[in-house]
């Protein structure tokens, strides 16, 4: 936790060099939201979120206010246009009421404004939402929700430490739709240890079956810090298996594309265009977006920074006037290509081969087609090689 | 002012008065630390200027406790109590390399002295580099005073261990001396016993001059400089010196003691030790065991016992960075200037890219070689496995020297001989069934074994050096402990059944894993490696088959299945920057590869399969 960030200071005003304000705004711009509150801390999760007893006398009120001040320094700082997505996520989202998220979203209306059509979406724990809450949300302007499922199988929760109930995930998608949600997403964690293939398969079935418009697949990471790392390390819990995890993605796409459902990024599947989610697509092709919130990382014009991790020291920066932000790197040109080819190469819309020499990927990765170089499904496994080869 | 060397001075002192000595010990026995007594009670360094270890100069000696390079210290000595109080003696210490690889070294040195003080650790007892010199102390007839040191250890027994010594040299258990390097216990009696009891060097004095060099060591400054002892007639200053080997002939630029620092004099006389300087700039024009004359009044013929040093193990060195090749040209080139047994030259593998075939007197030659070049001269290097010399009879008779296994010819072969050792093991009772079982395992034949006390026994083998130089050392220690201690000396060659074994990546032989083995030692030699290669290769994009073969005869196979996830499943904004920075740290690591045929195989894994689990540090005791 000493450690030091590995990036430049950021400066207290939060201001940017000159040179980000002429690269950005060609790639649309999005709103990034952390929510860094949850009610219990699960095995696997590294991210930065706090439970009630980590919180070192921050609070929500003190968090929803420091995020107005932090939107407040953001309005000062960049000139972005209208915002096309919103994206909250945690932590738990709906630890916050639907008022509060709504009365946040406003304010984020109110800094630059909402694109016609946007899309908001809010992670939500299967647990925390009720068909009330989900109507509630949709009322205040939310238009996608994405629910963290993980899987269908208790024992595979219990290693998670999830606190759903197996059924409960899919329930909470029928009621988002019924409250009138078009695009609903459910979470699904592959490869844990203890999960067989057909508890995958149950929960491939349980999650198609709810009707959403949208998958995201992951590979259980064993992640440096967690508990789960310290029982795999104790010899608790085996380590997860690449080659399982292989066999896992391979059943997911047989199963999603049987179910109609296409791969527009590595580890992400959508019913149809409209249901690809817009603000992660934004961040892959390069998009600026803010990020606010604890620990929160931000985009705009080749400059990437982030934010202090703690709520506490959150909300005191802003509360002196100062930005929250921890550190950020300027990047190069070269390292700005770096990015958009690792970025590209895992969407379906692939890479312009006029810009990389495919020739360096091992033969059966990529499938060139009208000036695209797309993953094969081999490739899709494979995507990190793939990169390597390109850039190095 | 240099200290004052009493009345003696160089070039004036009577051999009767003169005593020259040398110290045996084993690694850790405390030499050091008794020569710092010795320098201090003899008054030749300055109080202030006193440091520990003093005569130790190279860090890699300081830190491994061992002496690379030998020196000579002058020191006079009164003899303070009992018969003969007040006689004034020079002391000439000279200070022997300790280990198995220098033996030579070590015999040179033993041939400038009179007499040798035996040290012992009086809480460990003799070890078995410490008896091969005493043998080669007593072959060289010299007389030898026991001393146990350690003897303000709690744990010392010197009653134990003075049994032990005089059983070996035939003494009373009471003619052991006690001292204490630490506390300086019982020196002042050591110097005095020293002059009593050890002979005064004999020489012609008026016969042409003969010298015998038994050091040589490349200063940047001053160039090579020559330790000598005087065994007939005189050198003087500005006369021209002539090296019996060659021929050469050297104006001689400077001449003096070592005291312990350099005093220039006028001459050396009988059984005298100094320094001379010529100018030469590499320690081969000044070879250890050569004798000096002077030019204008030649001898006739050379001190006997002058060898050429013969490299008896081979490893290639490359750099890890194929780009420092042009440094680790220049890093040998300066390191040979400083040792007549290192030679080397140019050779490419393709698995490593350029790099140096180096020979080497030993195993220990060859840390500390690798060692220096990665200290002294900031290199990282790759060594391959160390072998030794074949020598390849060809049934059409044509005789092939393999130094390297790549050059193990592929035709008819007649017969294959190699290098033998006869080794000596001092171990405890208790573990001697294992040392033999180590032994016969590695195809040594037992020549004796005694028993040095109760609890230890010495045990003598012949067996081939191949065998020694293959984690031989380290098997030692772990089946005994660490108590078994080794020393071995070539003992000529034999006829055995030897092959070679190549290993094969995607049907490609890598250079670098060759190995000429025991044809009964080829199919586990095989299995070894190609284990531990699919061990330490990642897995590819692509099965990679690994296969160890005699000629075309495979004999091992192993194979890396292809890597089938290489992905992290998230890429969301947070993680892009760390991504972004992985990618630019395997960028790095990629130089670090080394492509066999399409095969990526990663630095370490080529050090790691390279390494027998043999550490360096496992030879310090």
């Amino acid at each position: 936790m000493a450690q030091l960030p590995d990036g430049d200071p950021v400066p207290d005003d939060g201001s940017l060099p000159a040179g980000a304000h002429e690269i950005a705004g060609k790639r649309g711009f999005g709103v990034y939201l952390h929510v860094p509150f949850c009610a219990s801390r699960c095995g696997y999760c590294d991210f930065n979120t706090y439970t009630p007893g980590e919180l070192g006398g921050a609070d929500i009120d003190g968090y929803l206010e420091a995020v107005k001040r932090e939107l407040k320094l953001a309005k000062e700082t960049i000139a972005p246009g209208q915002v096309r997505t919103v994206f909250v996520g945690g932590g738990t989202p709906t630890m916050l009421t639907p008022g509060q998220l709504g009365g946040l979203l406003d304010e984020i209306d109110k800094t630059w404004g909402l694109e016609k059509g946007a899309e908001v979406t809010t992670e939500a724990n299967p647990e925390s939402v009720t068909p009330d809450s989900l109507k509630q949300l949709r009322r205040l302007g939310f238009t996608r929700i994405s629910l963290g499922m993980q899987s269908a199988a208790s024992n595979v929760l219990r290693i998670l430490e999830r606190q759903h109930r197996p059924g409960r995930a899919p329930q909470a998608a029928t009621e988002a739709r019924e409250a009138g949600f078009k695009h609903v997403n459910l979470d699904l964690i592959y490869g844990t240890p203890g999960e067989s293939k057909e508890d995958f398969e149950l929960s491939l079935e349980k999650a198609t079956g709810a009707g959403v418009d949208h998958i995201s697949a992951y590979s259980l990471i064993v992640e440096d810090g967690t508990r789960l790392a310290r029982q795999v390390q104790k010899g608790e819990i085996p380590q997860p298996d690449d080659d399982v995890a292989a066999d896992r993605y391979l059943a997911a796409e047989e199963h999603l594309s049987a179910k109609g459902f296409q791969w527009y990024e590595v580890s992400n599947w959508a019913t149809s265009p409209q249901a690809q989610c817009q603000h992660n697509l934004l961040y892959w092709r390069g998009g600026d977006w803010w990020g606010l919130g604890p620990g929160a990382h931000s985009h705009y014009g080749g400059v990437r920074w982030w934010n202090v991790k703690h709520p506490k020291r959150y909300a005191e920066r802003l509360g002196q006037g100062k930005s929250p932000g921890l550190a950020r790197e300027i990047l190069t040109a070269e390292q700005r290509e770096t990015e958009d080819v690792l970025l590209q190469t895992r969407l379906r819309e692939g890479l312009d081969t006029s810009t990389v020499d495919v020739s360096k990927v091992e033969p059966g990765l990529l499938e060139i087609s009208e000036g695209r170089a797309t993953l094969t499904l081999r490739g899709r496994l494979l995507a990190d090689a793939v990169v390597r080869s390109l850039l190095t | 002012m240099p200290p004052t060397l009493g009345s003696n001075l160089p070039g004036a002192t009577a051999p009767d008065a003169i005593r020259n000595f040398c110290i045996i010990a084993h690694i850790d026995h405390g030499k050091s630390t008794l020569a710092d007594r010795m320098l201090q009670l003899t008054e030749v360094v300055d109080p202030r200027l006193m440091r520990a270890q003093y005569l130790d100069r190279m860090d890699i000696e300081r830190e491994r406790g061992i002496t690379i390079k030998s020196q000579a210290v002058r020191m006079p000595w009164t003899i303070r109590e009992g018969e003969r109080t007040g006689e004034q003696a020079v002391l000439n210490m000279i200070d022997t390399p300790g280990h198995v690889d220098f033996t030579y070294e070590v015999s040179r040195s033993l041939a400038a002295c009179e007499g040798a003080v035996l040290l012992v650790d009086a809480a460990q007892g003799i070890e078995a580099q410490t008896l091969a010199n005493l043998y080669l102390a007593m072959e060289n007839n010299l007389t030898v005073i026991p001393v146990l040191n350690k003897i303000d250890l709690p744990a010392a027994q010197p009653e134990k261990y003075a049994e032990e010594l005089a059983h070996l040299i035939g003494c009373q258990p009471e003619d052991c001396l006690r001292v204490s390097g630490k506390t300086g216990i019982g020196v002042p009696h050591l110097l005095d016993e020293i002059v009593r009891q050890l002979p005064a060097p004999v020489g012609d004095a008026s016969a042409p001059a003969r010298a015998m060099i038994f050091d040589s060591v490349y200063d940047i400054y001053r160039g090579v400089v020559t330790y000598v002892r005087v065994i007939d007639g005189r050198i003087e200053a500005r006369e021209r010196i002539k090296m019996m080997s060659t021929g050469a002939v050297h104006e001689l630029l400077e001449l003096g003691v070592i005291s312990p620092e350099p005093v220039k004099s006028q001459a050396i006389g009988v059984g005298e030790v100094g320094y001379l300087i010529t100018g030469v700039k590499d320690v081969r024009q000044s070879r250890v065991g050569d004798t000096i004359t002077i030019n204008n009044r030649p001898a006739k013929t050379a001190l006997g016992g002058y060898k050429d040093p013969k490299p008896m193990v081979y490893s290639g060195l490359y750099p890890l960075d194929g780009s420092d090749y042009p440094d680790l040209r220049e890093a040998l080139d300066k390191l040979k200037l400083n040792d007549a047994a290192l030679v080397y030259e140019p050779e490419s593998s393709a698995a490593l890219g350029f790099g140096f075939r180096v020979g080497f007197l030993g195993l220990l030659h060859l840390e500390i070689i690798r060692e220096r070049l990665e200290r002294e001269f900031g290199l990282e290097l790759i060594s391959t496995a160390p072998n030794v010399v074949y020598r390849v009879i060809m049934e059409d008779g044509k005789e092939v020297t393999v130094t390297n296994p790549s050059e193990y010819p592929t035709g008819k072969i007649g017969e294959v001989h190699e290098p033998t050792v006869r080794a000596t093991v001092l171990t405890p009772n208790d573990y001697v069934g294992a040392v033999m079982e180590l032994c016969q395992g590695r195809r040594g034949s037992l020549q004796g074994m005694d028993y040095l006390s109760a609890d230890r026994v010495e045990l003598r083998y012949t067996m081939p050096l191949g065998e020694i130089i293959f984690d031989f050392f380290d098997q030692l220690k772990s089946r005994t402990k660490g108590y078994a201690s080794l020393d071995y000396e070539p003992s000529g060659e034999q006829a055995a059944d030897l092959v070679k074994v190549d290993i094969l990546l995607q049907g490609e032989a890598v250079d670098a894993f060759s190995a000429i083995v025991h044809k009964e030692k080829a199919y586990a030699y095989g299995t070894m490696i190609a284990a531990k290669l699919r061990e330490l290769i990642p897995r590819q994009q692509f099965e990679v088959p690994i296969q160890a073969a005699v000629g075309s005869r495979v004999i091992a196979r192993e194979t890396i299945r292809a890597i089938r996830k290489d992905v992290l499943a998230k890429c969301y904004g947070g993680d892009i920057s760390r991504k972004r920075k992985l990618l630019e740290k395997q960028k790095e690591g990629k130089k670090r590869m080394k492509m066999v045929g399409r095969v990526e195989v990663p630095q370490e894994a080529f050090i790691a399969a390279l390494s027998t689990s043999e550490s360096p540090d496992a030879k310090k005791k």
